[in-house]
């Protein structure tokens, strides 16, 4: 990205007011990003921002409050921040952000259907919307778009919900789009029984390990989660697929009009589990019923967090 | 070696072969499942997904995620109402034989880490010993190491033998199978298979030494342990390593090795369960104490913990053997990339300011 340079020289001017500034740098192999806690100018060096750089930083923060943070977001990542503010789970005061225009984004698990075993991959670049991948058997050329992962091509963004500072390379296009949400429309038109045994295989698989969880940026109770308390006993221990569904839905219940639909618990499910979907499911009804979305306006206030007397879309006194 | 046990089953005798064993037992074999490859018994028509590393290991053939260890009831005494008798009944696994093929060597080795712990010694484990004991590993040598594979630095290899029963070696279009157990033996012979023969062998040898240089190089890991152990009380250091970790399970539950474990009650009225249940260090409520305090209460400790485990204090008990078997699931999956090699040649490298 053009900006990379004039982004870095932003954020070494800003660091000494910062006690850290979470970004990307280059990670174990070629095709895998990983988040990177800056403290240090030389730390500041290797910050990159490609499509590879995959995860919504904005989870951490919460942990961090009462720091002075410094975070890199794309547009979309933006939208989680904003939403974080709205339920006051972190402190604008403490926020810098510094906001840059999203590159597009490589879905690992689409990138490995084309071109095989993602550690076998020796080199990957990208040129606009062309992405280049070298393994030791072939040299593959595939189409940016192809590999966006579901959440990019069922909202587009823009602009940031907020920024301190703003950094657009003037030839990228917004990459991410508004496309019917077919995977949601799928599942919406199967029969209760059919739609049951595609939830029951897929969660038959999943190892309760809560990546989606620990990974979501809206998922505040931390360290007293439902999931796991004995006292009081909500899910059993055990690993049937009835704990693993219901783990998901109380998680989609608890998210519903807050979820920002990061999608960071559908790419964090090592069992590569189409969770997302549920999600955004209740987030559509929310939107039905309330007209809201969730993180777009910090000042505006989730529906589910007050109540009015009487709900304008709830026609409760004409049943 | 004896000649004449090396066999060859050619490419398109597998599945052969495979429903062949699947009429005396249960035969868990790598299979797609959404986009992930899991260990799944074979049934008629099921497709063997051998090209990618499976995405779990074959670690809850013998270790299940859930183990129900009794069963109880309570039966209350309809003369005295104040009185209840307690009846349990033994839940031990059977006897049935399981063949696990297809899994990776460093997927078999990893139960040689469990083996000291479970099934030596003072203390037996007799769920697991009867899993083990009934379970038979057909391994499948690698060709190609993957970015995150490193098992060269802890004592394996593509080609590795330890905890196989057989070893499938890739060559002239099918594999050479090399029984390294008695039961493997008896496992080959179902198969029918003629002898390998000789350039068959050579080929097969040529491609598993071939698939270990392509390994990047081990470094040398003897001071490991006590590095650790220094570092056990620098929480600055174990803070800057587990900053991007999120605390989620995926590594621990994905670890051919881990084998830490819960056990709890599930009831319902006057019946229930005893369960035991995979545990990982990850999570806050691993070592929360009854009284409410927690001895690894931030995800530093709980990540030094696990590298600590692996790196330090299981080779001090158990004759320097690390409790890893290098298959990288840790790294691949983890939604972070936190990489356990960086933080081991971290530790290593790290030196007082």
């Amino acid at each position: 990205m053009k900006y990379v340079a004039e982004l870095k020289a932003k954020i070494r001017e800003k660091l000494p007011e910062l006690d850290v500034v979470i970004g990307w740098k280059q990670g174990f192999d070629p095709v895998h990003a990983s988040p990177a806690f800056m403290t240090t100018p030389e730390e500041i060096e290797q910050l990159v921002v490609n499509p590879l750089c995959v995860q919504n930083l904005a989870t951490y923060l919460p942990g961090l409050k009462g720091k002075k943070v410094g975070i890199v977001a794309r547009e979309c990542d933006t939208r989680s921040i904003g939403e974080l503010l709205q339920e006051s789970l972190i402190e604008r005061e403490e926020l810098t952000v510094f906001s840059v225009k999203c590159p597009g984004a490589v879905d690992l698990v689409k990138l490995r259907q084309q071109v095989g075993d993602l550690g076998r991959v020796r080199s990957i670049s990208f040129d606009g919307p062309r992405v280049t991948v070298e393994t030791p058997d072939e040299s593959s050329s595939l189409d940016l778009g192809e590999l966006l992962p579901g959440k990019c091509r069922v909202m587009a963004y823009d602009e940031p919900v907020l920024a301190d500072f703003r950094f657009v390379d003037p030839d990228q296009d917004t990459v991410c789009r508004e496309e019917a949400d077919t995977d949601l429309v799928a599942l919406e038109q199967m029969d209760l029984d059919e739609r049951f045994a595609y939830w029951r295989g897929h969660l038959d698989r999943c190892i309760r390990c809560y990546a989606c969880r620990n990974v979501c940026p809206m998922c505040v109770c931390q360290d007293q989660c439902i999931a796991d308390t004995r006292d009081p006993h909500w899910l059993s221990a055990e690993t049937d697929v009835r704990q693993k569904w219901m783990f998901q839905l109380i998680h989609a219940m608890h998210l519903a009009g807050r979820c920002t639909e990061c999608g960071e618990c559908e790419r964090a499910c090592p069992m590569d589990i189409p969770i997302l979907t549920i999600r955004r499911k209740l987030n559509r009804e929310i939107h039905e019923l309330f007209g809201y979305t969730s993180g777009m306006d910090v000042d505006a206030v989730p529906p589910l967090l007050t109540f009015q007397p009487e709900e304008k879309s709830i026609t409760e006194r004409e049943w | 070696m004896v000649m004449g046990d090396l066999k060859f089953c050619p490419k398109e005798g597998l599945s052969r072969w495979v429903e062949e064993l699947s009429r005396e037992h249960t035969v868990l074999v790598p299979q797609q499942a959404g986009d992930a490859v899991e260990f799944l018994p074979f049934a008629e028509g099921s497709e063997l997904s051998l090209d990618r590393q499976p995405t779990a290991p074959p670690k809850k053939s013998v270790f299940p995620q859930t183990e129900t260890l009794m069963r109880f009831e309570y039966q209350k005494d309809p003369e005295h109402p104040d009185r209840q008798t307690l009846q349990i009944k033994e839940t031990l696994p059977g006897k049935e034989k399981t063949v696990i093929l297809g899994c990776r060597p460093c997927g078999a080795r990893g139960f040689s880490v469990f083996d000291p712990v479970f099934g030596q010694g003072e203390y037996l484990d007799p769920y697991y010993q009867a899993r083990r004991e009934h379970t038979v590993f057909v391994s499948l040598a690698c060709r190609h190491p993957e970015n995150t594979c490193f098992c060269n630095w802890v004592g394996g290899g593509p080609a590795d033998s330890a905890g196989s029963d057989v070893l499938m070696l890739p060559a002239g279009g099918g594999y050479v199978l090399r029984p390294v157990t008695d039961q493997g033996r008896q496992i080959v012979e179902v198969g029918g298979f003629e002898d390998a023969s000789p350039e068959q062998q050579t080929e097969a040898d040529r491609l598993a030494e071939e698939a270990a240089e392509n390994l990047s190089p081990a470094p040398e890991l003897e001071e490991v342990p006590d590095k650790l152990f220094e570092l056990f009380e620098n929480l600055d250091f174990w803070e800057l390593m587990a900053a991007k970790c999120i605390s989620c399970g995926a590594c621990t539950y994905l670890c051919p090795t881990c084998y830490c474990f819960n056990i709890s009650d599930e009831y319902s009225g006057l019946q229930g369960k005893r369960i035991r249940t995979w545990d990982n260090c990850m999570s806050n409520l691993f070592t929360h104490e009854a009284s409410g305090h927690n001895p690894r209460p931030t995800k530093a400790q709980r990540l030094r913990n696990r590298v600590g485990h692996k790196f330090s204090y299981y080779p001090k008990l158990h004759e320097q053997v690390f409790a890893c078997c290098g298959c990288g699931r840790c790294i691949k999956s983890c939604p972070m990339s936190v990489d356990i090699r960086e933080i081991v040649l971290s530790a290593k490298e790290y030196a007082d300011e």
